[in-house]
């Protein structure tokens, strides 16, 4: 399809972040599920994948403030962010999110570390635990939230696209850091992230249409390719072998989170393809504005 | 504006009518000045006489220039209900019907302003004049206003260093500015001061028409009525609807032809409309999540 255009030049503007951005929405993503898993292992009684998803956990999320400083070029500035608090910005929001959910899980990890058990100690899991699911989901919203239209048109699916994603790779984690006799859930999440993540990935690309051709093209394409065979072929190592062999857990495992960073990649990048060819703005906005009209005025519609 | 109480000032804003406008750039130019914006290079697009290319953090008024095979006005040789080439007058021996269309773009200050809306440290404002400013010494840096305008008017700066900047380090430095965004203000100082903008001073042919805009509005109608009754090919207002999506701009535009043969979106929506249903997806989704790793517990440990 072909569209007018200005000399072929980007209506919008391409997003102005740095790579630092895709990593944090997987280390992110990676803390967000372990906080899940970590609490339920905790209330399961599952002692040793509690603290194996704790120690992932905090450390996953300990690298995400310094990504995003790495991003916006002075520390000070990170503090800046929490000057005010708007819910019409998901990066306001997500930046106390993120404050929460990481001051609750270093501390955590401290006071598990200084083995101060106790009130404060369920305190701070306890926040951690909720903060978790928030912090995995919100970065959906960011990337939706913009005029950006192959991230714009898939407000439906990114969240979920994320949360999957999320639970895949801290399951995934949890299943190389823990051993097999007690990983069983990290590597059902693993493997049930996968699958859903797989078929929520399809459903936006159908959703999307032309616009989601970007994922079928560069550097977007490339990677969701990688993304689903990596996997695909975790998800099916972990299941047939990940019980017995912890070789194949740790193996199936990196597999998953390979994978998962790939689609962070895909999505990322998808953005930036989305906002450099006008014709994405152009032919959906032009097929809206056309509805509308017919729509309000039924006799002058366009055939 | 409501919030401002007793300081509220009218709505202020600019008309552009590009079916005056003469390409002299001195909008442009008399911008740069005023704002002290710094250069961007010199550089030929070759595309007609357009060497600035875009609105950017350094040039926040930009003359689009182009040339199309169609006619000023759809009358007497060249009546196509479409405005397209009419063959027959050219077989006839008439001049090749052309016209030039030059445009003006600048910050729109919409109504409801994406920019706006996703700014996490609220450096960007709406001023007693209802127009979208940004406060540089609160900018954080982020970016997260660039990709959220609708029409890609709000940018990062920066700038390469130079030698003399910096001689023995400057292998070791990155860009000059520190990723701060940039754009028009509407001569947000000059506004307080009683002045007009600086684009629309120096315009010769009142292209740029600088006023309050339930006002120019009216007069935007009158000189589309004038247009359409003089056989002109094309004339429509953008962005002068306040109930398109993003309210209405603040700095609308008369143009000759579709919004996109100048580069600007047809019907552009400001990203947080849709924001409350995002809300509901994402707590949805991290419900669900929840729900998912829970499930993923009843099989027991191993
Ligand atoms: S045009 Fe873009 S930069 Fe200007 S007010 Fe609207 S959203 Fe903000």
């Amino acid at each position: 399809m072909t569209a007018d255009s200005y000399y072929g030049r980007p209506i919008v503007n391409e997003p102005v972040w740095k790579p630092e951005v895709a990593f944090y929405l997987f280390t992110g993503g990676i803390a967000g599920g372990s906080a899940v898993l970590h609490g339920l292992a905790k209330l399961a009684g599952n002692e040793r994948l509690a603290r194996s998803t704790l120690w992932i956990g905090a450390a996953a999320e300990a690298v995400c403030p310094p990504l995003l400083i790495s991003d916006l070029g002075r520390p000070e500035r990170f503090l800046n962010m929490l000057r005010v608090f708007k819910v019409t910005s998901p990066m306001s929001v997500g930046s106390w999110i993120l404050i929460v959910s990481s001051g609750a899980s270093t501390t955590a990890a401290a006071l598990e570390r200084l083995r101060l058990l106790g009130p404060l100690q369920a305190l701070t899991e306890g926040v951690w635990f909720l903060s978790g699911p928030p912090l995995a989901t919100y970065t959906g919203a960011l990337l939706a939230n913009t005029a950006i239209p192959v991230w714009s048109e898939a407000r439906d699916e990114l969240p979920w696209i994320f949360g999957a994603s999320a639970t895949a790779c801290a399951g995934a984690a949890a299943a190389i850091a823990t051993p097999t006799w007690c990983a069983g859930p990290a590597r059902r999440a693993a493997i049930g992230g996968v699958v859903a993540e797989l078929g929520l990935v399809h459903a936006m690309e159908k959703k999307l249409g032309f616009v989601g051709e970007v994922y079928e093209q560069g550097e977007a394409g490339e990677y969701a390719k990688v993304s689903k065979a990596l996997g695909i072929a975790g998800a099916v190592l972990l299941a047939a072998r990940g019980r017995r062999s912890r070789a194949a857990a740790a193996a199936g495992g990196a597999l998953i989170l390979g994978s998962s960073l790939a689609l962070r990649w895909s999505v990322f990048r998808a953005g930036f393809q989305s906002a450099r060819d006008p014709k994405y703005t152009v032919i959906p906005q032009k097929k809206r504005a056309a509805i509308r009209r017919a729509e309000s005025h039924p006799a002058s519609a366009p055939d | 504006m409501s919030s401002y109480g007793a300081e509220a000032k009218p709505r202020m804003g600019f008309f552009t009518d590009t079916s005056v406008c003469i390409g002299c750039k001195a909008c442009e130019v008399a911008c740069k000045e005023w704002n002290l914006l710094p250069a961007d290079g010199l550089e030929w697009t070759g595309h007609s006489y357009d060497n600035t290319g875009e609105l950017s953090a350094n040039s926040w008024r930009h003359v689009a220039f182009i040339e199309q095979d169609k006619p000023l006005r759809i009358d007497g040789d060249f009546a196509t209900a479409d405005g397209t080439m009419a063959v027959d007058a050219l077989e006839g021996g008439g001049a090749a019907p052309m016209r030039w269309l030059m445009e003006s773009d600048v910050c729109k200050h919409c109504t409801h302003a994406g920019c706006l809306d996703v700014c996490p440290t609220g450096s960007l404002f709406r001023t007693e004049f209802g127009t979208v400013v940004v406060q540089e010494d609160i900018c954080n840096g982020c970016g997260y206003c660039v990709p959220a305008c609708p029409f890609g008017v709000i940018d990062r700066r920066e700038l390469p260093r130079k030698p003399e900047d910096a001689p023995l380090a400057l292998p070791l430095l990155g860009s000059k500015e520190d990723g701060r965004v940039w754009k028009c203000t509407l001569c947000y100082d000059r506004l307080k001061g009683g002045h007009e903008p600086a684009c629309a001073k120096a315009c010769p042919t009142h292209s740029i028409q600088f006023g309050e805009v339930d006002e120019l509005r009216e007069r935007a109608e009158q000189r589309l009525a004038k247009l359409e009754a003089q056989n002109w090919n094309g004339p429509r207002l953008y962005g002068h609807d306040a109930d398109d999506g993003v309210g209405g701009f603040g700095a609308f535009f008369l143009l000759l032809d579709e919004p996109e043969v100048y580069g600007l979106p047809p019907d552009p929506v400001v990203p947080t409309q849709h924001l409350p249903r995002l809300w509901k997806t994402t707590a949805l989704a991290a419900a669900v999540m929840f729900a998912g790793i829970a499930a993923a517990f009843a099989g027991g440990a191993e």
